[in-house]
């Protein structure tokens, strides 16, 4: 007798598990989607004007996971005691309805071609010997050219706004030079540049390097996706970062798919469902579904189906395959075992450039997605050879909105004064005159750099907390260093008055209590050999074949562009393949 | 159904029918000409001229130390209004009785253990315990040192105290003297520029300091303006203006 609840269970209704919602109910299957947190509409919570609240927002942290219920460890090294990362700083996770993907900014990229096959290119390029032996290197197993159809798709669902360079191998416009070629343009144009955008593009350009519009799923124009969501126009209100755009403009699950997804019978939303685990068969082969909690009952449910996506999120991942018993964990001493192993993140880095006082850079008028990039020093654009790092970043004006508290906690360090006499000058003449640079890089995988479970601290339901172990380490501060020196005579072409070009540093330890960014990623990663990476090309465990791991934990490196957009290409990657290959013939897609 | 927010604004001191408000805003400067929001904007300022704030966490004591270092922290200059004329300490207290008083969303399970500073925050002590034994430890000092309570010192000694906790060679007991500066600090600038609702930020004085227009989040005009400053004067959640 068949007694499973539904065909398919999607642990976490952010962008990966809208998705695979989406995909999975229109290939006929009744889907559960189970979401730890709250509902949130654009219509209620996300309404104007409580939702540009600044203090409830990104400073209360009204849409984010709430740390009480559960949290992680850290430490930068294997000797030290990791410590509970207890308030919100340096990474931002979301919780409820739409995941991050509700509070994200939008800058929306695919991959390039040669990240998603680092390693390959690097040795054919430079030689083996150019990969320093801790570094885990190492393919994704899939081509831009297998994603291309999914990273098009994405785009059109998100509404993306962008100027393409080359479409079906034509110049078609004046986009990135150094991006890959693409089946289609952009479904919107490019947004507008700030006024400080516009002055990074004539600097970037006079100082010869390649500016382009970053592609951002803020809508420049009235959209409708393929879905029938529509989206109605930014208006550069500055709230996206943080915060729920309440003008539908920028892309999320909640505005571009649930909407769609939410009048399909197929589809249920559980909302304040804690996954607690997976639950596995004797063999440890199959699934047979997960337990959660509802967290407002406290009641412990068990639901069956035949096939488990995990789309909590990179570590959320992670950790339920940790808790489940999904694989092997890794061990860093002997080199063993996939789940955890490498963690990465982002390098990030802001320099400030000031312009003379009759100009206004009016921070916060911008979005999320918009700005003008270079990416002369990103990715393989450069020569490495007599460098001696892997990896680059791109570099560029995001004027996403800057608020007011969040700019006056920043301002001063570094010979300002922090507070008293000459704060609130250099304050006001920072808010009204100032703009932010930013080397948005790569960050390698390490043997030592992984996740596992902390040993003493609990979540609220009882379990083991995930801990990082993490640090950045002497390549990626190199090519941190090496591409912030690259800003200054941008800097200098822009009219600056006043330049502070901000690094990594050697010896200076990761710091969990500044915000970077939320591209958290590895620890589940993706390749062709299940003895290094925990997933297959399809995105689906090499140890149990009916569960599908869908996040950026399946990037083996961190690369200098922001996950999402590759985060949705792989979800309509692997749900493609579900579809087509998987549903015919369950089983594991790849022999291992 | 739709459950409150236990992280959510507390009760604005009136309400108004959301839908005009989000019309007005949306509009233009004609907005401020408008019946409503004009009668609240008197209200409002009726209301902050005449009623003097009477703290409900902190003792007379404790607000009378708030009032004084904030005050160094951010003082009134020539670009504007200082931490008590913006009503920093109003807001301070009010957050204390709000769920972030009691750090509602930071992990606050045992065991407890110090580590390097770059590995966070890992005290066992929620912002209301922090300013109650920070404040406490701080008097227990300052009356050691100069016979008085810090809202009595001149303020050249009041900065040089303030410059030791910065600095962390001030420990406050068992807080170190660090991270009471920086949450003194980290709230002493929220109040200066959150929302008149949480009750610093008074007359819109921090907003228009750096001039930043607030609610208006309408910008499709300001783009760029090759470097013009934006025109229209701040605007709150409640529809106050400056
Ligand atoms: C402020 C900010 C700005 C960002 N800007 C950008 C940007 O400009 N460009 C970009 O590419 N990326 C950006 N990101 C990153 C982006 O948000 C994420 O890459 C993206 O949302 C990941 O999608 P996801 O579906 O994997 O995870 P999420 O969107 O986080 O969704 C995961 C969901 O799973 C739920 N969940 C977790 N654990 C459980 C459990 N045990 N049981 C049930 N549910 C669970 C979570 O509550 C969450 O809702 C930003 C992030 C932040 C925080
Ligand atoms: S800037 Fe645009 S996309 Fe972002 S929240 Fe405002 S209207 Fe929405």
């Amino acid at each position: 007798m068949n007694t499973k609840n539904a065909d398919a269970i999607i642990v976490g209704a952010g962008w990966a598990g809208t998705i695979m919602a989406k995909e999975l109910t229109e290939a006929g299957l009744s889907v559960i989607v189970l979401e730890r947190g709250k509902e949130h509409t654009t219509a209620i919570e996300g309404a104007y004007p409580d939702s540009i609240d600044e203090l409830r927002g990104a400073i209360r942290k009204r849409l984010f996971q709430n740390l009480a219920k559960t949290t992680v460890t850290i430490r930068n090294t294997v000797d030290q005691t990791a410590l509970p990362y207890r308030q919100l700083a340096a990474f931002l996770p979301g919780e409820g309805v739409g995941g991050a993907g509700l509070h994200w900014s939008g800058v929306h990229f695919r991959a390039d071609p040669n990240d998603l096959r680092l390693r390959s290119a690097m040795e054919e390029r430079y030689g083996k010997n150019f990969i320093p032996k801790d570094m885990h290197l190492q393919d994704y197993g899939v081509t831009y050219e297998e994603l291309e159809p999914f990273f098009d798709k994405a785009e059109k669902v998100f509404g993306t706004s962008g100027t393409a360079y080359t479409v079906k191998g034509k110049v078609i416009g004046d986009g990135n030079v150094f991006a890959p070629d693409r089946s289609s343009d952009f479904p919107l144009p490019a947004m507008n540049d700030t006024f400080s955008a516009a002055t990074f593009r004539k600097a970037a350009h006079d100082a010869g390097y390649h500016p382009y519009s970053l592609p951002a799923a803020n809508a420049s124009q009235p959209y409708t996706n393929p879905y029938g969501c529509q989206m109605g126009p930014c208006n550069f209100c500055g709230y996206c970062s943080g915060y729920d755009c309440y003008l539908y403009s920028k892309a999320s699950p909640n505005v571009n798919i649930l909407p769609a997804l939410r009048q399909d019978k197929r589809f249920t939303l559980i909302s304040n469902a804690h996954v607690l685990r997976v639950d596995l068969d004797g063999s440890k082969t199959k699934a047979t579904g997960v337990t959660y909690l509802d967290t407002t009952t406290q009641r412990e449910t068990s639901l069956k189906a035949d096939l488990v996506i995990l789309s909590a999120f990179q570590f959320h991942n992670v950790h339920l395959m940790l808790l489940s018993g999904i694989g092997k964990p890794y061990d860093p001493v002997k080199n063993t075992g996939t789940i955890g192993r490498n963690f990465v993140y982002q390098t990030i880095t802001t320099s400030r450039v000031w312009l003379p006082e009759n100009n206004y850079t009016n921070q916060f008028i911008g979005a999320g997605g918009v700005g003008v990039a270079i990416d002369d020093f990103n990715s393989m654009n450069f020569d490495h050879g007599p460098l001696g790092f892997v990896g680059g970043s791109p570099v560029w004006v995001n004027q996403a909105g800057v608020k007011p508290i969040a700019a006056a906690v920043g301002t001063g360090g570094h010979g300002t004064p922090r507070w008293g006499k000459g704060y609130k000058d250099a304050l006001v003449d920072t808010y009204k005159h100032s703009l932010a640079i930013d080397a948005h890089g790569s960050n390698m995988a390490y043997r030592d750099v992984y996740l596992d479970l902390d040993p003493t601290w609990k979540d609220a339901y009882g379990l083991p907390l995930l801990r990082m172990t993490f640090t950045w380490k002497d390549n990626d501060i190199r090519m941190n260093q090496y591409v912030v020196n690259k800003i200054a005579p941008i800097a200098r072409a822009m009219g600056a008055t006043k330049v502070s070009l901000n690094h990594l540093e050697f010896g200076q330890p990761f710091d969990t209590r500044h915000y970077q960014t939320t591209h958290l990623g590895g620890g589940a990663i993706m390749g062709d050999n299940p003895q290094t990476s925990a997933l297959n090309r399809y995105l689906q465990s090499w140890d149990v074949s009916n569960v599908f791991v869908i996040g950026s934990n399946a990037f083996p490196q961190g690369m200098g562009y922001n996950p999402t957009g590759t985060v949705a290409a792989l979800a309509y990657w692997s749900a493609h393949h579900i579809r087509t290959t998987y549903l015919k013939s369950p089983g594991p897609m790849v022999q291992a | 159904m739709v459950k409150s927010d236990p992280t959510s604004a507390p009760k604005p001191r009136f309400t108004l029918p959301r839908r005009s408000v989000t019309s007005a805003l949306l509009g233009t400067t004609a907005f401020w000409l408008t019946q409503p929001s004009a009668g609240i904007s008197r209200a409002l300022a009726r209301e902050a001229a005449t009623a003097p704030y009477s703290p409900q966490f902190f003792t007379a004591a404790e607000y009378a130390f708030l009032m004084a270092a904030t005050e160094r922290l951010f003082p009134k200059d020539h670009n504007g209004p200082g931490a008590t004329e913006l009503g920093v300490p109003e807001f301070i207290d009010r957050q204390m009785q709000t769920p972030y008083g009691v750090g509602d969303n930071w992990y606050m399970s045992a065991p407890f253990q110090e580590g390097p500073a770059n590995l966070g925050y890992q005290l066992p002590l929620v912002p209301r315990a922090l300013y109650r034994q920070g404040i406490a430890s701080l008097e227990r000092y300052t009356h050691q040192q100069y016979g008085k309570n810090f809202a009595a010192l001149p303020a050249p000694t009041q900065d040089i105290i303030l410059t030791a906790l910065e600095g962390g060679s001030l420990q406050l007991e068992s807080i170190p003297g660090r991270t009471f500066f920086e949450q003194l600090r980290t709230n002493t600038l929220e109040g200066a520029f959150s929302d008149p609702l949480y009750g610093g930020n008074h007359n819109l004085g921090g907003w228009l300091m750096l001039g930043f227009p607030g609610a208006r989040a309408d910008f499709m005009d300001w783009v760029n303006q090759e470097g013009t400053a934006y025109p229209l004067p701040p605007v709150s959640l409640s529809g106050q203006t400056a």
